[in-house]
């Protein structure tokens, strides 16, 4: 069981949130010449890493909102947990 | 070669068997191969063989981070089928079909292929009339299917719950009498022994760390145990397909995600087919030591882990009671995980790329083991002649962007649709 450390709520199980990917794709500017490439990079290429990987959650079953979660796809190891807007550095 | 036979076995009785012909050999790399297949699983070992077999291609090398079968071919539930409604899976499934039929005689390897049949079950009329869509559509495609109504099933299943107040009860189910299951290990160790009599070299424990690529051309690929030149690389490992692709710069509609799969306590023979269950995602079949061998849903979330969680697990289970109360009886054996290669569209890719000598086998999803013998004929093809055949043409790595999906449910990565 995954423990999610929701930046609103706190700590809870794995079973109040649903998964939303990637945290790090981002669409492609609104009103511009977008390539097909842009789109292809957008909407189906993901590098789907090994290791620390920043992905988005929602807490469904909570506050319902969506947060960026740090962790590793080989040990499942939560680093660090963010709100959707926050800047990471 | 030693020929496996009853003639054979009699023979090494009298020597207490000590005098077995290894299966395969332990080789040390060669400096060049014609042809390198980076994956050691069912899909490599049979590109491979059909590589030595139908295209005379003996100067192959399969290099293995770890050991033969350890991966998704020795992990998932042995599910054989061709129930697809699209043309391109349905094709590309039931010409793999008639190489599971043969490929016991073919590799002169029991891989125990059990044609036993597969029921989806069905839970309201909307159902039914999509089951009956899909099964006129392999019917089209001449693959057979049956409607049955809730009667029927009774009949094949009747330990299945049938009461009326049931949440999802049943109404009927589309079966595939050709389906089945076979000997996972068996297709593994059947084509390594085969590909390796042919002069294949099979290496284990033996990790790519990098590509040669100058001018657009695979050269050759690096490997913890030295270099090793070669024209053409084929690419077949299934859930670490990113980790090589981010090697060779690129980016593919690919995640790795986690399934997990578990069996019960061995009991005695009760269910003789493969059935899944149409309100969610669970199928379950008994193995021949009489082992429940079931599975569902993936974790949900992008993972390398190779071991499951218990949420999921839970979730999949309550399914299969709910289908089958029976089984919240039994005590579970064992339980483990695999790691996806998850495509966009739930379709597989078969397809050259723009590197040249470089070609690429994933997005197998769910349903890699069914595919191991027409992926390996279809890559062996692709390789050797360096276009696709017709069998895998739809598969195509640029499918996304031009918009050919092929979205046979609908789902590919994003499971919460299902």
């Amino acid at each position: 069981m995954l423990h999610i450390k929701c930046p609103h709520c706190g700590m809870r199980s794995q079973n109040e949130f649903s998964y939303g990917g990637d945290a790090s794709v981002k669409r492609p500017e609104l009103n511009k010449e977008i390539s097909d490439e842009e789109w292809d990079n957008f909407v189906y290429n993901r590098k789907s890493l090994r290791g620390k990987h920043l992905e988005l959650w929602q807490h469904l079953s909570g506050c319902r909102q969506w947060i960026k979660v740090e962790r590793d796809t080989a040990t499942h190891e939560i680093f660090n947990t963010y709100k959707a807007d926050e800047e990471i550095t | 070669m030693q020929k496996y036979s009853i003639f054979n076995l009699v023979k090494n009785a009298f020597s207490n068997h000590e005098n077995w012909d290894l299966a395969w050999k332990d080789p040390t790399p060669k400096e060049e191969y014609d042809v390198v297949i980076i994956g050691g699983g069912g899909h490599g070992l049979a590109t491979a063989y059909y590589l030595a077999k139908e295209h005379n291609i003996t100067k192959v090398a399969i290099i293995e981070k770890g050991w033969i079968g350890g991966g998704n071919v020795g992990r998932n539930t042995t599910i054989i089928r061709s129930n697809y409604m699209h043309d391109e899976n349905a094709l590309f499934s039931e010409f793999g079909m008639d190489l599971w039929r043969k490929m016991s005689q073919d590799l002169n390897y029991n891989v125990m292929f059990s044609p036993r049949g597969i029921i989806n079950l069905a839970h309201s009329d909307a159902q039914m009339n999509a089951y009956a869509r899909r099964g006129n559509s392999m019917r089209l495609n001449g693959i057979d299917a049956v409607l049955l109504n809730r009667e029927q099933v009774k009949e094949i299943i009747p330990m299945a719950d049938f009461s009326e107040d049931v949440r999802f009860p049943i109404f009927g189910g589309l079966m595939q009498p050709s389906a089945g299951t076979a000997r996972h290990d068996a297709v593994a160790w059947g084509y390594a022994r085969q590909a390796d009599s042919m002069g294949v070299d099979i290496i284990q424990n033996c990790e790519v760390t990098g590509f040669d690529v100058t001018a657009g051309k695979i050269n050759g690929i690096r490997t913890s145990r030295g270099n090793i030149k070669t024209k053409k690389v084929g690419l077949c490992v299934a859930g670490s397909t990113n980790i090589l692709a981010e090697k060779l710069n690129m980016t593919l509609p690919i995640e790795t995600h986690l399934l997990q799969a578990c069996v019960s306590e061995p009991v005695k023979p009760i269910l003789d087919r493969v059935v899944t269950f149409g309100a969610g995602h669970f199928y379950i079949s008994q193995s021949d030591k009489g082992e429940m061998v079931m599975g569902g849903d993936l974790d949900g979330y992008n993972s390398y882990a190779q071991r499951g969680n218990l949420p999921t697990l839970q979730h999949v289970l309550t399914e299969g009671i709910a289908m089958m109360p029976f089984l919240s009886k039994l005590k579970m054996l064992r339980t483990w995980g695999g790691i996806m290669d998850m495509s966009m569209d739930g379709s597989p890719i078969i397809d050259k790329t723009h590197i040249d000598g470089l070609y690429l086998n994933c997005g197998w999803c769910y349903g890699g083991f069914k595919a191991t013998p027409a992926s390996g004929w279809t890559f062996a093809h692709t390789i050797a002649q360096d276009r696709v055949h017709e069998l895998n043409a739809g598969f195509s790595l640029n499918r996304f962007s031009t918009g050919h999906l092929i979205d046979e449910k609908g789902l590919g990565t994003k499971t919460w649709i299902s």
